[in-house]
C-alpha cells in the first residue's frame, strides 16, 4: 500500500482486480454509485454492461459507417460515370454511355468496402490506439487482464479521487488485490 | 431452454485452459515433427506454382491448354474453386453471428484465415491468365494511365475486379480486427522478448477496457453486417461472368443462387477437411467438438440439396426452353465427350451426400473427411462441367473442338494447392488459430446477471 498522498501527481490511478466478470460489474456499479466519473474497467472479454454502466453512453461508430458507406457508392458511382461518359466515351453495342444498371456492381462493392474500412479503422482510431504505452500496463499483475482477471480503475484525475479512500472503498467493493497505477 | 443440447466446448475449461490451449501452439518454441513433414510437401508444391508460373511469363499463355474454341479452362475453372471455398469462412465469421450461432466461435478464425489463402490462390488465375501481369494492372483497375484508358465498366469481368477486391480486403480487415484482443493476450504471454514485441505491435497497445470492447463489439457487428451481403455478392458476380454472356449452359437465372449455395458447399467441405486433421493434431477435441463437425455437415447437406436443385433445374430449363441449342448443350453435357465428369459430378454431390442424413456418418470424423475430400473433386468438376462442356461444342459444328489441359495446367493448379497448405500451416503455428476470447465468452465465468 502507498501511503504519501503527494504521488498523486505521478500517480495514474488506483486499480483493483476481481476474479469475475460479475464481481467486476457489481464493483463498478458501487463505484459509480459513490459519484466517481473517471472509472475505468478492464476485461478479457466484451461485457456489455460495463459500458452502460460506467460510459452511459453508445459509440458514433455507426453513423461513420453510414457516411463511410455513402462515401463508397457516390465513388463508385462518379468514377464509372466519369470514364464512360465524360473522359472516354466508347459506343459499346450502341448501349447508352449513361447506361446506370451496369454501374450498380461496382457502386455496391465500393459502398462495402468503405463502409468496413470506416468500422475498423474507426474503431481503432476512436479507441486511441495504436497506443504502445498505457500507465496499467505498469502495474504487472494487470498482464492477467487479457487472461482470466477483471479489473477496475479509479484515476487520479477524478475531482473525488483520494488515493486512501480509493484503494479502501475498492478493497470493501470485493477486490482480490488493489494495486497503485504509477503514471 | 427445452432442448438439453450438446455443449459448443466440452465442460472442464475456464478462461485459463482455454488461453493456454490455444495460445500455447504459436507461443511455444518446438516445431511439431508432423508439421514440418507437411509443409515440406506444401512447400514443394508451392515451388511447383512458382516454376510453372515463372515458366508462363517466359513463354506465355500458350503453355496452357485453352484454345479456341474453350478458351477459357482451367484458369476459370481454379479461380471460381478456390473464390467458392473461401465463402464458407465468411459465412461462418458474418452470417452465423448475426443468427447468434455460438457454435461458429471455434472454428471462425481458421475458417476466416481459409478465406483468405483461398482468395490469394483465385487471384493468381485471373491475373496471369492475362499474360503479362504487370500489365493487368490498367485493363482491371481504374486509374488515370498516360493511355488514358479506363476499364469497361459495362463487362461482369470488371464488376468481379470489383467484387472480389473488395471481398480479400473486407476479408483480411475482419479477420485482422478479430485477432487485435488475441494478439494482447499473446503479448502479455510471450516468454521471449522478440515475441511480446511482434504481438505487442500487432495488438495496437489493446487493453480490453469497457470503451474498447463497447466500440469493437459494435464495429465487429457492423463488419458481420457488411459482410453477410458482399459474400452473397461476391459468387453471384462470378456467376454473371457466365450468365450475362449468350453461351447455351451459361445463360441461366439461376447461376447466382446456385453459385453462391455451392461455393457454400464446397466452403464447408475445405472446412471439414482442414478441421478433422487439425482438431486431432493439435488436441482440440473439447474446443472443436463434435457439434461443430455435426453441424457442418449438416450445412454441408443443405447446401448440397441446394445444388443439387440447380442441377435438376438446368436440365429442367435446358428442355423446356425448346431451344435446340440449349437441348443440345445439356444432351453433350450428359452424353458427349466429357459425360464421365457429369455423371462422377452428379455421383458426388446428389448421391454421396445423401449419406449425411444418417448421424451415423455425420459424427464418423474419417469417413467425414473422406467424404469432404470427395466433395472438393465434386465441386472442381462441377465448374470443370459448366465452362468446359459449355465451350467445346457451341453453335457451329465446324467450330467444335476438345480441350485437353497440360502438364503446365495441372502443375499451376496443384502449386496453388501446395501454396494454400503453405499458408494455413504458418498460420496455425504463428497465429492463436481459435479466437481466444470469443470462446471465453461461451464459460459461465463471463456471464453476467442483468441487474433487478
Amino acid at each position: 500500500m502507498a501511503h504519501a498522498p503527494e504521488t498523486s501527481s505521478a500517480l495514474h490511478g488506483v486499480m483493483a482486480e476481481f476474479d469475475s466478470g460479475q464481481a467486476l460489474v457489481d464493483a463498478a456499479r458501487q463505484t459509480m454509485a459513490q459519484g466517481f466519473t473517471r472509472v475505468e474497467a478492464y476485461s478479457p472479454v466484451p461485457i456489455e454492461e460495463l459500458n452502460d454502466i460506467i460510459h452511459k453512453k453508445r459509440t458514433v461508430l455507426p453513423k461513420l459507417v453510414l457516411g463511410g458507406g455513402l462515401t463508397g457508392m457516390a465513388t463508385g458511382f462518379v468514377l464509372q460515370y466519369w470514364a464512360s461518359v465524360i473522359e472516354y466515351p466508347m459506343n459499346v453495342g450502341g448501349r447508352p454511355q449513361a447506361s446506370w444498371t451496369t454501374f450498380i456492381v461496382p457502386s455496391y462493392e465500393l459502398t462495402i468496402l468503405f463502409a468496413a474500412l470506416t468500422a475498423a479503422i474507426g474503431m481503432i482510431v476512436l479507441s486511441g490506439l495504436p497506443q504502445p504505452y498505457h500507465p496499467v500496463f505498469n502495474v504487472e499483475r494487470f498482464a492477467m487482464a487479457s487472461s482470466d482477471k477483471f479489473f477496475l480503475v479509479i484515476e487520479a484525475r477524478d475531482p473525488k479521487f483520494d488515493h486512501h479512500a480509493a484503494t479502501a472503498f475498492l478493497t470493501g467493493a470485493g477486490a482480490k488485490g488493489v494495486y497503485d497505477v504509477a503514471d | 431452454m427445452a432442448l438439453q443440447e450438446t455443449p459448443v466446448i466440452l465442460p472442464g475449461h475456464d478462461f485459463e485452459t482455454v488461453t493456454e490451449t490455444i495460445a500455447e501452439i504459436p507461443l511455444s518454441r518446438r516445431f511439431p515433427l508432423g508439421w514440418i513433414g507437411i509443409i515440406l510437401v506444401a512447400l514443394a508444391g508451392a515451388g511447383l506454382l512458382q516454376m510453372a508460373l515463372g515458366y508462363l511469363v517466359l513463354k506465355g499463355i500458350g503453355l496452357w491448354g485453352n484454345n479456341a474454341p474453350v478458351g477459357w479452362a482451367f484458369d476459370i475453372i481454379n479461380f471460381v474453386w478456390w473464390i467458392g471455398i473461401g465463402h464458407a469462412g465468411t459465412l461462418i465469421s458474418a452470417i452465423l453471428l448475426l443468427f447468434k450461432q455460438q457454435w461458429r466461435m471455434s472454428i471462425s478464425r481458421f475458417a476466416e484465415a481459409m478465406t483468405i489463402f483461398a482468395v490469394i490462390c483465385a487471384a493468381i488465375f485471373p491475373i496471369f491468365h492475362t499474360g503479362r501481369p504487370w500489365l493487368a494492372a490498367y485493363w482491371l483497375f481504374p486509374y488515370p494511365n498516360t493511355m488514358g484508358l479506363w476499364p469497361q465498366f459495362k463487362s461482369p469481368l470488371i464488376w468481379d475486379v470489383f467484387a472480389v477486391s473488395t471481398y480479400a480486403t473486407v476479408s483480411v480487415v475482419f479477420w485482422y480486427v478479430g485477432l487485435i484482443p488475441d494478439f494482447a493476450t499473446m503479448r502479455d504471454r510471450a516468454v521471449s522478448r522478440v515475441k511480446a514485441i511482434v504481438f505487442g505491435t500487432l495488438s495496437l497497445g489493446w487493453r480490453g477496457s469497457a470503451r474498447h470492447w463497447h466500440r469493437y463489439e459494435v464495429a465487429t457487428l457492423i463488419l458481420a453486417g457488411l459482410s453477410t451481403p458482399l459474400v452473397l455478392s461476391v459468387h453471384t458476380v462470378v456467376s454473371f461472368d457466365f450468365a450475362v454472356s449468350v453461351i447455351p449452359g451459361w445463360h441461366a437465372t439461376i447461376f447466382p443462387p446456385y453459385f453462391v449455395a455451392g461455393a457454400i458447399y464446397s466452403g464447408f467441405a475445405m472446412v471439414l477437411s482442414l478441421a478433422i486433421p487439425v482438431r486431432r493434431f493439435y488436441g482440440m477435441e473439447s474446443l472443436i467438438t463434435m457439434r461443430h463437425i455435426d453441424n457442418m455437415a449438416k450445412i454441408m447437406l443443405a447446401t448440397g440439396l441446394m445444388v443439387g436443385y440447380g442441377y435438376a433445374m438446368e436440365a429442367f430449363f435446358a428442355w423446356y426452353s425448346a431451344s435446340p441449342h440449349e437441348r443440345f448443350m445439356m444432351w453433350n453435357r450428359m452424353f458427349g465427350p466429357y459425360a464421365w465428369s457429369y455423371w462422377a459430378l452428379i455421383s458426388i454431390n446428389v448421391v454421396m451426400i445423401q449419406l449425411l442424413w444418417f448421424k451415423r456418418v455425420r459424427t464418423n470424423t474419417t469417413l467425414l473427411f473422406v467424404m469432404s475430400l470427395f466433395v472438393n473433386v465434386g465441386m472442381w468438376l462441377e465448374r470443370f462441367v459448366i465452362i468446359v462442356t459449355s465451350l467445346n461444342r457451341d453453335f457451329v459444328p465446324s467450330s467444335w473442338g476438345m480441350y485437353y489441359p497440360t502438364r503446365w495446367d495441372f502443375m499451376t493448379f496443384f502449386g496453388t494447392i501446395g501454396l494454400f497448405l503453405t499458408l494455413f500451416l504458418l498460420f496455425l503455428r504463428f497465429v492463436p488459430m481459435i479466437s481466444i476470447f470469443e470462446v471465453k465468452t461461451l464459460l459461465p465465468q463471463a456471464k453476467v446477471k442483468a441487474e433487478h
